[in-house]
């Protein structure tokens, strides 16, 4: 059981050399960006920004599969949830993100039937317990989540379960990086890109974004000394002048990435635009049920639309997840929002950047 | 916020705000307000430990325990870290229609075994039955009584700089044995709660240093909120060392995969002590006497640094800090 085979990358040896090496070869200021929640929590978790060089910047990007989620797909949810036919069945994650004025949480305390799993294919199990209620499970996350919850629906269509439905807010990355690049105000010298999404798009899905930007890019794991490897790689591009797509996790992530599951997400969905928090809309960025499949689609069925809805008040969650500012810099941070009462996601997310930072950093 | 959520109950943040924010305030006293783990008062010149806790685990069969013998060492631990010897017991059974008979009863005997192992005594209780669906299968309260040494004086406010923190062995064990079972995910690891009564290796503590200055069973909200409340409670910098903190293999992996942080998960068979620096060594060699203890080791220490505040060295040399639980841990999407 025990996870014996990352022991390696945790080794602390390891991890003070690329250290140093860090300190070594780093001269110039740079800005690198992860994108991808559990790099955020990692790097928060193992203190890395507190034996990193001044010159090096980390930076938190939309990674975050909850904190992305629009406000307006926050209110979709709610208003499935307080249909009385419906059972919601969700990642614990979504729970506490407020909406417009209210959150799952709350429904759930006003005795809505909402339940949280630890996978799609619960969702099925509970369609197939609850005959006469309508079971919808929330698909919120980037391609790491979004095959599993294709392979739900291709085996719900299979079994012919007529009460199983998807509200599909899922994203996608590639588009994600091409905007944050194009946006004029977003300034990143490198992106640590991240691996469990690499594992199902492979190195090559990123090929076409690095070959319109050259912009340094390094896919890395989880583990300390993997994002400590993959700074150092991105230092090395940098500081030699000349970007390079690499990857620093080829232990679980291939070139061509995992087929398989490509082929399911394109059997299943189709790409479509997408509204990000904190970004707005980006073309292709999101996914939808596409042909047979469509019946399974919760906005369709249930004539539900994500509408705008505007971001809380004084609320930098799009600013942070672009890396304009960081937590602190935002008036709300630890004052009107705490993970007690979150004003935007990225506070309620364990994953969120704001949350790490209120959790493990110490500003003071 | 209008109305009673689940994560009031988490043990962390927001259940010390109903607590000092909602509760206190209808019964302020000076003995409550010390908001240890049980009263300390006297009467007629003697000192006596007094504690309650009601216990509601779902499910109430688990690996390594169940509802019974947890209700029975939660209070025994409550009134031993109090720095008092548990003597007497109340139980109060709140049973929902249709109960099946057999269960009761093996909740029973191991009510009596726990009692029998922890060396005390139940002598008084209730019983009420209510109609389905009014309590989720059982409820059981237990109160307690200790009587306190006079040269005893243990409360999480007593924390000093120099201070050695001993923890008395593996952390989360009964947590994710809880939620592992709860979730209905099983997995070949042999991950069982670590319940167990406390008593008798605070006794043996006591024997070798009575200085000892702060002791707390890392119940609900585990490790991560017991070491906050402390600080806070003693205006003290806490400093521990991640690589020190003991985790079973089974359990640091399935917290891995399910997106827990072991720090956050509950024990029902852990203590932690705050000991000056000199009689460290002493303490932990009496604990590691004990069976429940055989694990001890010495995690950290108050320092002279960030008062409040709870700050972990990790495994690679980084520092960060560790902030009390703001509720209920939630699975992640990813």
């Amino acid at each position: 059981m025990a996870l014996k085979h990352v022991e390696e990358y945790r080794d602390p040896e390891l991890s003070k050399k690329l250290i140093d090496r860090i300190h070594t070869i780093s001269q110039t200021d740079v800005r690198l960006m992860e994108v991808c929640g559990t790099h955020t929590v990692s790097i928060f978790r193992s203190g890395i920004r507190s034996i990193l060089p001044k010159s090096i910047s980390l930076l938190s990007g939309p990674g975050c599969p909850v904190c992305v989620t629009a406000q307006g797909e926050i209110d979709a949810f709610i208003e499935l949830a307080r249909n009385d036919n419906v059972i919601l069945a969700t990642f614990g994650d979504l729970m506490r993100v407020p909406g417009t004025s209210s959150s799952l949480l709350k429904e759930k305390a006003d005795g809505r039937d909402i339940r949280v799993v630890y996978s799609t294919f619960d969702g099925i199990q509970m369609a197939k317990d609850n005959p006469g209620k309508s079971v919808v499970f929330l698909g919120v996350g980037f391609e790491t989540t979004a095959p599993t919850v294709a392979a739900a629906i291709f085996s719900a269509r299979q079994m012919n379960i007529e009460n199983f439905f998807v509200y599909s807010a899922h994203k996608l990355v590639p588009p994600a990086l091409e905007a944050l690049t194009d946006q004029e105000n977003v300034q990143v010298n490198g992106f640590i890109l991240p691996g469990h999404v690499s594992v199902i798009i492979g190195e090559a899905g990123y090929q076409p974004f690095f070959d319109r930007h050259r912009v340094p890019c390094v896919i890395t794991g989880f583990e300390p000394a993997d994002i400590l490897r993959g700074i150092s790689m991105l230092v090395d591009q940098i500081e030699s002048g000349s970007p390079r797509l690499e990857n620093a996790y080829p232990r679980a992530v291939s070139h061509g990435g995992n087929e398989k599951a490509q082929r399911l997400l394109q059997d299943v969905f189709e790409p479509v635009d997408a509204v990000w928090r904190g970004i707005g809309a980006i073309p292709g960025s999101g996914l939808k049920m596409r042909g047979p499949y469509v019946a399974f689609d919760a906005a369709d069925h249930f004539q539900i639309v994500a509408k705008a809805a505007p971001e809380p008040k004084g609320c930098a969650c799009g600013e942070i997840l672009t890396g304009g500012k960081t937590p602190p810099e935002c008036p709300l941070f630890r004052t009107r929002c705490t993970p007690m009462a979150p004003v935007g996601p990225c506070m309620v997310s364990s994953e969120g950047t704001c949350a790490a930072f209120y959790r493990f950093h110490d500003e003071e | 916020m209008d109305k009673i959520l689940l994560d009031h109950g988490s043990g962390g943040k927001l259940s010390h705000l109903l607590t000092t924010e909602i509760i206190l305030p209808f019964f302020d006293n000076t003995i409550l307000a010390q908001l240890d783990d049980g009263a300390v008062f006297a009467i007629d010149g003697r000192r006596l430990a007094f504690s309650t806790d009601s216990y509601t685990v779902d499910p109430i069969f688990f690996p390594g325990g169940d509802i019974g013998d947890l209700a029975i060492n939660g209070t025994v631990n409550d009134i031993s870290m109090c720095g008092a010897v548990p003597l007497f017991l109340s139980a109060g059974l709140i049973i929902e229609e249709g109960f099946p008979m057999d269960d009761l009863k093996r909740i029973l005997a191991s009510m009596q075994a726990a009692a029998k192992a922890a060396g005390i005594q139940i002598v008084t209780g209730d019983t009420k039955v209510v109609p389905k669906g009014a309590v989720d299968k059982i409820f059981i309260n237990t109160s307690g009584v200790g009587s306190l040494r006079p040269d005893i004086r243990v409360s999480s406010g007593m924390a000093h700089i120099g201070d050695r923190i001993i923890i008395s062995g593996s952390i989360a064990d009964h947590g994710v044995t809880i939620l592992t079972r709860r979730e209905g995910l099983t997995f070949d690891a042999p991950i069982t709660s670590d319940t167990a009564p406390l008593n008798h290796m605070v006794r043996n503590m006591f024997e070798v240093s009575t200085d000892i200055h702060v002791l707390r069973d890392p119940t609900r909200g585990g490790l991560g909120t017991a070491l906050n409340e402390i600080a806070m409670k003693s205006n003290a910098g806490i400093h521990i060392e991640e690589k020190r903190i003991p985790v079973k293999d089974a359990v640091a992996g399935l917290c891995e995969l399910l997106g827990f942080d072991p720090l956050y998960l509950a024990n029902e068979g852990k203590l932690i002590a705050f000991v000056p620096g000199e009689q460290s060594e002493a303490v932990l060699e009496a604990m590691k006497q004990e069976p429940f203890g055989e694990d001890a080791c010495i995690i950290g220490e108050v320092v002279d640094e960030h008062p409040g505040k709870v700050v972990m060295t990790t495994p690679i040399g980084g520092k960060r800090i560790v902030d009390m639980l703001t509720g209920e841990q939630l699975p992640r999407i990813c």
